[in-house]
C-alpha cells in the first residue's frame, strides 16, 4: 500500500444512488390551491387547440395555431408573421422578467405550483396513490418480491401513466395543425411522420419524467434552481421551518420532560409528504421546490396537538430574524412592494404595454424592395436607362386585396411591371406576392430630368384600393456615370 | 498489489482500484454504468447489420453494395423524378401550346419564367452572364436591341436553332440563324481611306462625335456596301441578323476603334442550338424568361 495523501476515515462515495421517495397524501390550504392550479393549467393545455375562432372563409379557424408550413402563428385575434417574431421574443423576455419578479417576491413559486414537471409529477403521484395506496402501501409494495399482485398493480399504474403520457404528447401536435383534421388523420394512420415521432418522443419523456425521474429533474437537470440563487434575497418568501419555535424537537412524552421541548413533535409528517424527499427542518436547500405541502402537513399536526399553525410557514429570511427576537414581523405587502420588485414590475409592464401598442398600430399591408444588382442598370437602344426591382407585397388581411403601386421620385421616370398593371395588383389573403418592376428614365436623362448620375433616391408606394391604407419603401435609381 | 482474493480498496473513496500504480497514483475501478455498456453493445450489433444492409466495406474494385440496394445517386434520381413528375403537367401544357398562348396563361407564364430562369443559369449564363447582361460579343438580353428579333417566337427560334451552327457539329437546321458580313479590310474590298470614311459615317448615325468632312464620302460607301443589310439609315434588319447601327447599343463596342475593327475584320458570333439538348417546353420557358427580362418586343 502506498501512503495516503489524505487521511479520511469515512468512505465518501462520489455518486449517491437515488433513495426512492413515497410522498404521503396531504390535505390543506396549499394542497387545495395546487389541485386548482393543476386543473386550470392542464385544462388550458389539453383544451386550447380545440377552441375555434372565426377568421373568415380564407383563414384557419383554430384559435391557437402554430402553422409551421405557412409560417404563421395565430393567437385568437392576433396573427404573427415570421418577420414579427419580435413579439415572441418580447413574450419570452416578459416570461423571463416575470420569473424574476415572482422569484424575488414569492421564491420558487414557479417550481412549486406551475412548472409542468411539478404538475405532471403531481398527477402521476395521484394515479400512483389511487392504484397502489398511500405511502405505507407503496413502501410495502416496493420492498415486496415480484408476485402476481405486484405485477398487476405495477402494470395498471404504468398503463395509466402511459395513457396520460400519450394524451400529453398527443395534445402537443394539435397546436401545429387543424386539431379535428389531425386527430382523424392521426388515428387513421394518415398523419405526417413527424406527428407520430413527436408524439412518441413526448410520450416517452412524459412517462419517464413524471413517473420515474421526478425530483431528479429538479435537482440534477434543471438550470433554474441554480439561477434562482441569484434571484432570491432576504425579502423573498420561503418555506421556512421556524426552528426558534420548534427546537429542541422531540416526542412530547411526559417522561422526557415535554416542557423543555419546542413545538416540533418530531412526527416527520413534513418529511413524509415532501415530493422531493427533503427535510425542511434542515433549512433552505436546493431540493425544496416550495410546493408548501409540508406546511399543510405540519398545520394538520399542530391542530391535532392543539398548538398554533405555522411552525412551518412562508416566511422571509428578514422576518425570521425579527421573529427570532420575538418581535412582530412586517406586513407581507411591505416585503412584496419594494424597489427591486417595482423595478421588475416596471420593466415587465413596459415591455407588455409596448407590445400591445405595437400590435394595435402595426400595418396590415407592407412593401419591401430588392433592387436588381446584376445588372445595376440597362441602357436601351434609344439611350434611355432602365432599372429593375423585385417588390414584395404583403397582405396580412383576412381577404384578398387589390393594390396600386406607384413611385415618388423624379417626374420623368416611368414605372411598369413585368406582368400586369401597376394600378391593380391582386395579393391573395394573408400572402406575400413578389412582382418584378421596371423603372425607365428618358433617353436624354442627362439634360436635367431630376436624374442624378449614379444614384437618385426614389420611393415605392403601395396603396390599398379598398381602404386607402398606404405604406412605402425607399430605393434608388442607378444611372451610368 | 491487489489479487483476486484481496482487493485493494481506496480508503478515500471506498472504491476498489484496478491494481495499477503510477508513481503511487492508483486508478480507481469505476466501471461504466450497465445501461451505458449495453447500449454500446447494441450499437455494435446495429453497426454489423447496417454494414450488411447498406454499402459499406471498401475493396480494391468498388465496395460492398449492401442488401437493400441503396445508393445516394439512386436517392437523388428519386428526388429528381419526383420533381419532374410534379412539373410534368405544366411542361406538357407548355409543349402543346404555341409560345404566345403560353404567355397568355398567367399560371403557365409564372412557371415558365421561374423554370426558364433556372435553366438560363445552368446553360446560358456562361456567355450571357447570370444577370443576362452579356458582355463584349455576347448580347445583353435585358435591353430592347435584338439582332434576330425580340418577339417571344423569334427568341424561341434563336434558342432552339442557334446562331451560325455548322453541320459538322450536328445541330444546324434550316432555321439556324446565319449570315456573314464581308471582312472589308482583311479581304481588301475597301481601301483604308474608304474604311475610315465609312466609319465616320457610321459614328454619325448614332449621333457620336465624327469628322464631318468625311461624311459625304462615307455615305456613298455605306450605301454601296452596307445599306443592303444594315438598311439605308443603318437601322438594321432583323430578318438578316444585321444590327442596328443608329442606336445606343453596340455588341462589340461603338467607339472609332471598335467600329473600324468590325468593318476591317467583320464579326460572326455563334450560339449553340438548344432544341436537341433541351426539350421543347424548356426552350419555350427560357425564351419566355428572356423575353420577360424587360426588353422583349
Amino acid at each position: 500500500m502506498a501512503d495516503q495523501a489524505v487521511s479520511v476515515e469515512e468512505n465518501q462515495p462520489l455518486y449517491v444512488g437515488r433513495e426512492p421517495i413515497f410522498p404521503k397524501a396531504v390535505k390543506g390550504t396549499f394542497r387545495t390551491l395546487k389541485w386548482w392550479i393543476m386543473a386550470v393549467t392542464l385544462t388550458i393545455y389539453y383544451v386550447t387547440p380545440w377552441v375555434r375562432w372565426d377568421r373568415g372563409a380564407f383563414m384557419p379557424d383554430q384559435a391557437v395555431l402554430v402553422d409551421l408550413a405557412n409560417r404563421r402563428f395565430f393567437f385568437f385575434w392576433i396573427e404573427i408573421w415570421p418577420q414579427e417574431f419580435y413579439y415572441v421574443i418580447g413574450l419570452l423576455v416578459m416570461a423571463g422578467i416575470g420569473l424574476f419578479l415572482f422569484t424575488s417576491t414569492l421564491g420558487r413559486v414557479w417550481c412549486g405550483y406551475a412548472c409542468p414537471q411539478t404538475v405532471w409529477t403531481d398527477l402521476y403521484m395521484y394515479v400512483e396513490r389511487w392504484v397502489e395506496g398511500d405511502r405505507n402501501n407503496q413502501i410495502r409494495l416496493h420492498r415486496m418480491k415480484w408476485t402476481g399482485r405486484k405485477l398487476r398493480l405495477r402494470m395498471t399504474k404504468w398503463s395509466i401513466w402511459l395513457l396520460i403520457a400519450f394524451l400529453t404528447g398527443g395534445a402537443w401536435i394539435f397546436y401545429f395543425a387543424d386539431a379535428p383534421t389531425l386527430a382523424v388523420a392521426f388515428f387513421t394512420g394518415e398523419a405526417a411522420a413527424v406527428a407520430y415521432i413527436t408524439v412518441a418522443i413526448l410520450t416517452g419523456f412524459t412517462f419517464v419524467f413524471g413517473g420515474f425521474a421526478r425530483e431528479q429533474v429538479c435537482i440534477y437537470m434543471c438550470p433554474w434552481p441554480r439561477i434562482q440563487a441569484a434571484m432570491l434575497d432576504d425579502q423573498s418568501l420561503l418555506v421556512t421551518y421556524k426552528d426558534w419555535r420548534g427546537e429542541p424537537r422531540g416526542k412530547h412524552r411526559k417522561a422526557e420532560g415535554a416542557d423543555q421541548l419546542g413545538d416540533c413533535i418530531d412526527c416527520n409528517a413534513c418529511v413524509a409528504v415532501c415530493p422531493t424527499g427533503v427535510d425542511i427542518r434542515e433549512g433552505q436547500q436546493l431540493g425544496c421546490i416550495t410546493c408548501a405541502l409540508c406546511i399543510d402537513a405540519c398545520d394538520e399536526m399542530m391542530a391535532k396537538v392543539g398548538k398554533p399553525r405555522g411552525l412551518i410557514d412562508y416566511c422571509t429570511i428578514a422576518d425570521a430574524e425579527i421573529e427570532k427576537r420575538n418581535e412582530k414581523p412586517w406586513d407581507a405587502w411591505r416585503r412584496i412592494i419594494r424597489p427591486r420588485t417595482l423595478l421588475y414590475f416596471g420593466l415587465w409592464s413596459a415591455i407588455g404595454i409596448a407590445m400591445v401598442v405595437m400590435l394595435f398600430i402595426r400595418d396590415t399591408i407592407d412593401i419591401t424592395v430588392a433592387k436588381d444588382r446584376n445588372p445595376t442598370f440597362v441602357t436601351l437602344s434609344d439611350g434611355s436607362i432602365r432599372n429593375g426591382y423585385t417588390l414584395k407585397l404583403l397582405n396580412k388581411n383576412p381577404e384578398p386585396r387589390t393594390f396600386r403601386i406607384s413611385i415618388k421620385g423624379p417626374a420623368s421616370v416611368r414605372l411598369r411591371l413585368q406582368n400586369g398593371d401597376p394600378s391593380a395588383v391582386l395579393v391573395k389573403t394573408d400572402q406575400v406576392r413578389s412582382v418584378k418592376a421596371f423603372i425607365t428614365a428618358p433617353p436624354n436623362w442627362r439634360a436635367g430630368f431630376g436624374i442624378e448620375e449614379e444614384r437618385t433616391e426614389l420611393r415605392f408606394w403601395l396603396e390599398d384600393l379598398s381602404t386607402r391604407e398606404r405604406t412605402s419603401v425607399g430605393s434608388t435609381f442607378v444611372a451610368p456615370e | 498489489m491487489a489479487d483476486e482474493q484481496n482487493k485493494d480498496v481506496d480508503q478515500v473513496s471506498g472504491v476498489e482500484t484496478t491494481g495499477h500504480q503510477w508513481d503511487g497514483s492508483k486508478e480507481l475501478n469505476n466501471p461504466l454504468p450497465k445501461w451505458w455498456r449495453y447500449t454500446f453493445y447494441v450499437t455494435i450489433i446495429w453497426t454489423i447489420g447496417f454494414t450488411i444492409a447498406f454499402p459499406a466495406w471498401p475493396f480494391v474494385e468498388g465496395a460492398t453494395k449492401g442488401l437493400l440496394g441503396y445508393t445516394t445517386r439512386g436517392e437523388l434520381a428519386e428526388i429528381v423524378a419526383e420533381a419532374e413528375a410534379a412539373q410534368a403537367p405544366f411542361k406538357d401544357r407548355i409543349a402543346a401550346l404555341p409560345i404566345e398562348d403560353v404567355a397568355d396563361d398567367a399560371e403557365l407564364l409564372q412557371f415558365a419564367q421561374a423554370s426558364g430562369a433556372s435553366t438560363f443559369r445552368t446553360y446560358c449564363s456562361q456567355c450571357h452572364g447570370s444577370g443576362a447582361a452579356g458582355g463584349i460579343g455576347y448580347p445583353n438580353l435585358n435591353d430592347d436591341d435584338w439582332l434576330w428579333g425580340g418577339t417571344q417566337d423569334a427568341i424561341y427560334l434563336t434558342i432552339a436553332h442557334g446562331i451560325r451552327q455548322t453541320d459538322e457539329e450536328g445541330y444546324a437546321t434550316d432555321d439556324t440563324r446565319d449570315n456573314a458580313m464581308p471582312a472589308y479590310g482583311r479581304d481588301e474590298l475597301l481601301e483604308e481611306a474608304e474604311i475610315a470614311a465609312v466609319v465616320e459615317y457610321v459614328l454619325s448615325l448614332s449621333g457620336q462625335e465624327h469628322d464631318a468632312a468625311q461624311l459625304d464620302t462615307g455615305a456613298v460607301i455605306f450605301e454601296e456596301n452596307c445599306a443592303a443589310c444594315h438598311g439605308d439609315a443603318g437601322e438594321g434588319i432583323q430578318d438578316l441578323g444585321a444590327p442596328n447601327l443608329a442606336d445606343a447599343i453596340w455588341l462589340y463596342g461603338g467607339d472609332r476603334n471598335a467600329v473600324t475593327y468590325s468593318v476591317v475584320n467583320a464579326r460572326a458570333g455563334m450560339m449553340p442550338a438548344w432544341s436537341p439538348r433541351l426539350d421543347d417546353a424548356t426552350v419555350k420557358a427560357v425564351a419566355l424568361y428572356v423575353h420577360s427580362l424587360g426588353g422583349g418586343e
